[in-house]
C-alpha cells in the first residue's frame, strides 16, 4: 500500500536522473535526485511503498540504469505506467522493479491515491476508489526474472554460455 | 523468411520467431562506455564467471566524460581501462577515443547480419549496416559479457519508405526528423524500423547512420537500413571477413510490416524538432526570430565526415555571429583528421568557432558546452528533452549541420538556402 506519485506521457531518463548525477550509480545518491529533472521535491515527499504513476513512453531517452535505480531506490514498489519505453522496461525488469502496464491507469489514478499492488497477478487496487486495475501480463521469461529478483540472480542461478 | 530483423533473429537461434516471442539471443559483439560501463562492471562481478564471454567481442570506449570534466569521471575511466586490461578487451584510451557510434563502424566492428548489444541507447545506430544492434542498460550488458547472449523480444517491423529526390541541404537528419513526426515519440515502441526505398539507395553511408541513429526517438529497439552495394563497398573496405563473412538480409516477398510508411523527399524542406521532443519536427521556414545562443555540430548522429563537409561549406567565409558560442565536435579522431586535411578546420577556426576533442560533447549537458539559466540552442545531436544539455529552462532545437552552421552566422535560426550567396555553395 503506498500513495500514488502521478506523471504524464513521455517522461525520459533526463528527467528521471538528470546526466549531472549519474557519474556515480550508488543507490542512495540516486535516491536523492530522483526524478530531479521534474520535481526537485520528489525524493523529500515520496516515502518507502509509495508507486510511481505515469502515462505512455515511461522512461524513454537514454540508456541509463541510473533510472530504474534512482525509483527503486527511493522505495517505489512498482512503476505503474499506459506503456513503457523499451530500455528503461528492460531495466527495471532486470534489477528488479516491478514494472506493470495499465494501458488506462490514468483514467483510475489521481495523485496522492492510496494504491495496493499485487505484482504477483498483475492487479492494482485503487483504495480511494475501488477501482480494480489489471495489468498485461508478462511474457513467462521475464517473468522468471522478476521472480528471481533481477537478471544477476536469474544468471547466478541459470546462466550459462550458451543459449 | 521475413523483414530484416526477424530474419536475423531466425539465423542467429535456429528456430523460427514470431514477433512478440521471447528469445535467448545470441550476442555478436557487446560495448559500453564510460557511464553505463561501470554500473555494469560491478553487476559482472556479482554474476562472478570470472572471464567475459569472448575478449574480441567485447569493447570499451570512453566517449560520454573523455577528457574527464571531474574527479568522479577520472574515477569512470579508470575503471574502465582497469576492467579492459583485466579481461584483455578492445579499448580506446583518450588520445584515440571518439564518439562509440561513429568508431565502432569506422574501424571494422559492425558486421551486417550480426547481433550487437551495446550499453546506449543509440546503439541501434549500427543497424545502418544491416546488423541488428540494439541499446541496452548496464545489467543486461553485464549479462551479455558474462554469457554471450541476452533476452531480446522479437520485435514487429515498421517499414519506412522514402521516395524522391531530396532538394539541395536535405540530409539524412531531415528525412529521420520526417519520420519522427509521423511516427510520433511511441509511435515504434519495441519494434524494428526498416528503411528503404528510392531516395535511401542515393544517400551516402553518413547519412544512413544519421536515420538509423534516431530510431529510438521513435522508441525502436533498432533501425534497420537495407542494405546495398553502397553498404557492401564501405563494409570491404573496414571489416577483415577471412573468418567471419558478413550476411546481408533484405526483406522477403512475404514478410509482413505492422505499420509502413512513405515519405516523399521531393517536397521536403530541412526539418527542425522544437523543444521537447524529437518527434516534434516543423520546416525550418516555419520558425521566424528564434535566438539562438549556442549552435553544437557533432554527435552519434551528425559527428561524421559528410556533417562536418556540409558544415565547413557553410561557414566558408561567414563568421559566426556575435554573442553565439559555436561548437564543433568531431565524431572521431580519424574524422578531426579529415577535418584537418579537407581544410575544414581552418573554416571552423576562422569562423570562430570552439573545435572541441572528439566524443559525445556537449549532447547531454554534463561534460562541456553546458546551457544556462533560459539560453537557447541549436544542435545536430538527437534529443532536446527539458534541461538536455544543461538548466531546466534552457531549450534545445534539432537540426541537420548546414541548418546548425547557418544558423550561426545568423544568431537566430535559419534556412542555409536563404544564405547570400548559398546557391554557390557545394
Amino acid at each position: 500500500m503506498g500513495r500514488a506519485h502521478v506523471f504524464g506521457d513521455d517522461i525520459d531518463t533526463d528527467q528521471i536522473i538528470p546526466a549531472q548525477h549519474t557519474t556515480s550509480s550508488e543507490p542512495d545518491h540516486l535516491a536523492t535526485h530522483a526524478m530531479a529533472g521534474i520535481d526537485t521535491s520528489f525524493s523529500d515527499r515520496f516515502e518507502e511503498g509509495d508507486i510511481v504513476v505515469a502515462g505512455t513512453n515511461f522512461g524513454c531517452g537514454s540508456s541509463r540504469e541510473h533510472a530504474a535505480i534512482a525509483l527503486q531506490a527511493v522505495g517505489a514498489e512498482a512503476v505503474v505506467a499506459e506503456s513503457f519505453a523499451r530500455i528503461f522496461y528492460r531495466n527495471a525488469i532486470n534489477i528488479g522493479l516491478p514494472v506493470l502496464h495499465v494501458p488506462t491507469v490514468l483514467d483510475h489514478v489521481d495523485a496522492d491515491d492510496e494504491l495496493s499492488i499485487d505484482v504477483e497477478d498483475g492487479v492494482v487496487t485503487n483504495t480511494s476508489t475501488d477501482d480494480i486495475l489489471v495489468a498485461e501480463s508478462l511474457p513467462p521469461f521475464v517473468r522468471h526474472i522478476l521472480d528471481s529478483g533481477g537478471l544477476i540472480e536469474y544468471g547466478r542461478s541459470n546462466g550459462h554460455r550458451s543459449q | 523468411m521475413g523483414t530484416i530483423a526477424e530474419q536475423i533473429l531466425q539465423e542467429a537461434t535456429g528456430t523460427d520467431v514470431t514477433p512478440g516471442e521471447t528469445i535467448k539471443a545470441p550476442v555478436d559483439l557487446a560495448f559500453g562506455h564510460d557511464m553505463t560501463l561501470p554500473p555494469a562492471i560491478d553487476a559482472f562481478e556479482r554474476l562472478d564467471v570470472g572471464t567475459v564471454f569472448d575478449p574480441d567481442r567485447t569493447v570499451v570506449i570512453p566517449d560520454h566524460l573523455v577528457p574527464p570534466p571531474d574527479e568522479q569521471s577520472v574515477e569512470l575511466y579508470a575503471a574502465c581501462e582497469e576492467f579492459a586490461n583485466r579481461h584483455d578487451l578492445e579499448f580506446y584510451p583518450q588520445g584515440e577515443q571518439g564518439q562509440e557510434h561513429v568508431v565502432l563502424p569506422e574501424d571494422g566492428y559492425i558486421r551486417p547480419g550480426e547481433i550487437v548489444v551495446g550499453a546506449d541507447s543509440h546503439s541501434c545506430t549500427h543497424g545502418a549496416l544491416g546488423a541488428y544492434a540494439t541499446g541496452v542498460g548496464s545489467t543486461d550488458l553485464a549479462f551479455a559479457m558474462a554469457f554471450g547472449w541476452l533476452w531480446l523480444r522479437v520485435p514487429k517491423t515498421t517499414r519506412i519508405d522514402y521516395t524522391g529526390t531530396p532538394a539541395r541541404w536535405v540530409t539524412g537528419k531531415d528525412l529521420v526528423l520526417a519520420t519522427l513526426a509521423e511516427l510520433g515519440a511511441d509511435g515504434a515502441v519495441y519494434h524494428a524500423l526498416e528503411f528503404g526505398g528510392s531516395a535511401l539507395a542515393d544517400l551516402p553511408m553518413d547519412a544512413r547512420f544519421s536515420i538509423a541513429n534516431m530510431a529510438v526517438e521513435a522508441g525502436a529497439a533498432t533501425g534497420l537500413v537495407e542494405p546495398d552495394d553502397r553498404t557492401k563497398r564501405y563494409v570491404r573496405d573496414r571489416v577483415d571477413e577471412a573468418d567471419r563473412p558478413c550476411t546481408y538480409y533484405t526483406p522477403t516477398a512475404d514478410a509482413t510490416y505492422a505499420n509502413e510508411l512513405t515519405i516523399d523527399c521531393g517536397g521536403l524542406e530541412p526539418q527542425v524538432a522544437v523543444p521537447e521532443q524529437p518527434d516534434n519536427v516543423v520546416s525550418v521556414s516555419t520558425l521566424e526570430d528564434v535566438a539562438i545562443d549556442q549552435v553544437v555540430i557533432g554527435s552519434c548522429t551528425n559527428g561524421r565526415r559528410r556533417d562536418m563537409e556540409l558544415a565547413a561549406a557553410v561557414l566558408e567565409d561567414r563568421p559566426v555571429a556575435d554573442d553565439v558560442r559555436l561548437i564543433v565536435t568531431p565524431g572521431s579522431q580519424a574524422v578531426k583528421r579529415t577535418c584537418l586535411e579537407e581544410g575544414w578546420l581552418e573554416t571552423f577556426l576562422d569562423a570562430g568557432a570552439t573545435v572541441e576533442s572528439p566524443g559525445c560533447g556537449a549532447c547531454f549537458g554534463k561534460r562541456t558546452g553546458v546551457l544556462g539559466e533560459d539560453e537557447v540552442a541549436i544542435s545536430t545531436t538527437n534529443r532536446n528533452f527539458p534541461g538536455r544539455m544543461g538548466h531546466p529552462t534552457s531549450a534545445v532545437y534539432l537540426a541537420n549541420p548546414a541548418v546548425a552552421a547557418a544558423s550561426a552566422t545568423t544568431g537566430t535560426i535559419t534556412a542555409p538556402g536563404t544564405l547570400a550567396g548559398a546557391a554557390e555553395v557545394s
